[in-house]
């Protein structure tokens, strides 16, 4: 596993910490775990990180069944301060740990029109390794659509 | 700039945050509020329907249960536990955010959280789309095949389900299987180049619990029962959580 494909391209990543896995679970060492994983698999110059983060994160507003609750309009009010924090890395995606936080950092990019790209750590293991298949690239952009695509003859789109 | 100052009528009439403390371990540091407001200013829920943490804290402090426990407020804090992080006396205020919302009639609390639960114990999936097991056997084999034969640098990879005495007894949000389910493959292959031992399970595969944030103790402790008996029935050693 290594982080050759992004030498050139120089694609930006940041990562959002799941308070669920981070704070409420391992602490700052799963944190760095998952640092390493990333760095590993993005390039170590590739990454932005948020400030705060690991077990001062902010929450993004996915948990504690905010996205059913039936309040929208305060789930995205609750979203900005990390849409925001997004944005202010300038990074092309926001990597998530966990399917909440994938399903809530997707929603505000989108409404608050946000450029990002949110995207989950399997996607980019297979991407480095080459084995990401060309209908497995749901949440990649443009960027990264057809980067090392494997079997590419598959491809639906 | 000041807000109307709150009132309180009386002697305090009620004790929520009694009745939650003694529930708790070290009753949740619940009456060491040093007043301070770090839990506010890093909350992203301050401000929400005018409340924040620590409001909401001294309020229940006060008595004034039904103002604070009726709030909507406690359906905005996504119990993160960011306040407790930043606390210098540790308060467990999610906690009490936890109990505020068992206090509000099941009926009364959000239809989409209630029907995500209800729909969790339709059968054994655990899932809150309601998928039955033989859907999510189906979904899963099917793709598995479709991939083995489309990659065939695959062609030996496995996606157990029930394997007993598999090592890791792995989970999966519902929304995967049925509504993506292509991304459920680089999981499987990154486990299977990884040479990992797993499984799913027949019962209690789907990763979410909506009757947790329903704050319905009976049906989450059953729901979570489900998929901790089918990972001790089949003697796996971890529990692996995707959600």
């Amino acid at each position: 596993m290594n982080s050759d494909w992004n030498k050139d391209r120089k694609i930006k990543f940041t990562i959002q910490d799941p308070c669920q896995i981070v704070r409420k679970g391992e602490g700052d060492v799963v944190a760095d775990d998952l640092r390493f994983v990333i760095q590993s698999v993005v390039g170590k110059e590739n990454v932005i990180e948020m400030t705060p983060n690991k077990s001062n994160n902010y929450c993004c507003g996915g948990g504690g069944g905010f996205l059913q609750s039936g309040y929208p309009e305060e789930r995205k009010a609750y979203g900005k301060i990390k849409f925001d924090q997004i944005v202010a890395t300038g990074a092309d995606y926001c990597i998530t740990g966990c399917h909440n936080c994938h399903a809530q950092v997707h929603d505000i990019g989108h409404h608050f029109e946000g450029s990002y790209g949110t995207v989950h750590v399997w996607t980019l293991i297979c991407l480095s390794l080459g084995i990401l298949g060309p209908n497995e690239r749901a949440y990649l952009g443009d960027d990264l659509k057809d980067v090392d695509v494997f079997h590419p003859e598959t491809s639906m789109f | 700039m000041s807000e109307s100052t709150i009132k309180i009528k009386g002697k305090k009439q009620n004790f929520f945050l009694d009745k939650v403390k003694e529930i708790l371990p070290d009753e949740g540091n619940l009456n060491l509020c040093l007043t301070c407001g770090a839990c506010a200013s890093g909350c992203p829920a301050t401000g929400l329907e005018d409340m924040d943490p620590r409001k909401f804290l001294r309020m229940c402090a006060m008595g004034m249960d039904e103002e604070a426990v009726k709030s909507p407020w406690v359906w905005m804090c996504t119990m993160c536990q960011r306040c407790i992080y930043v606390c210098p006396m540790k308060i467990n205020i999610p906690q009490l955010i936890y109990n505020a919302r068992a206090e509000w009639p099941r009926e009364d609390r959000p239809k989409g959280i209630r029907d995500s639960c209800d729909m969790a114990l339709r059968n054994d999936s655990n899932s809150a789309m309601g998928t039955a097991p033989d859907d999510f056997i189906f979904v899963v084999e099917d793709v598995l095949e479709e991939y083995k034969e489309s990659q065939p640098e695959f062609k030996d990879m496995v996606t157990p389900i029930d394997k007993p005495g598999a090592f890791f007894f792995l989970n999966q949000n519902s929304r995967e299987p049925v509504t993506e389910p292509d991304e459920m493959v680089p999981l499987w292959k990154i486990l299977h180049l990884a040479g990992v031992d797993w499984t799913y399970g027949s019962k209690g595969w789907a990763a979410e619990n909506y009757c947790l944030f329903l704050a319905d103790d009976e049906c989450w402790e059953k729901v979570t029962r489900v998929s901790a008996n089918q990972a001790d029935e089949l003697g796996c050693k971890v529990f692996l959580n995707t959600e």
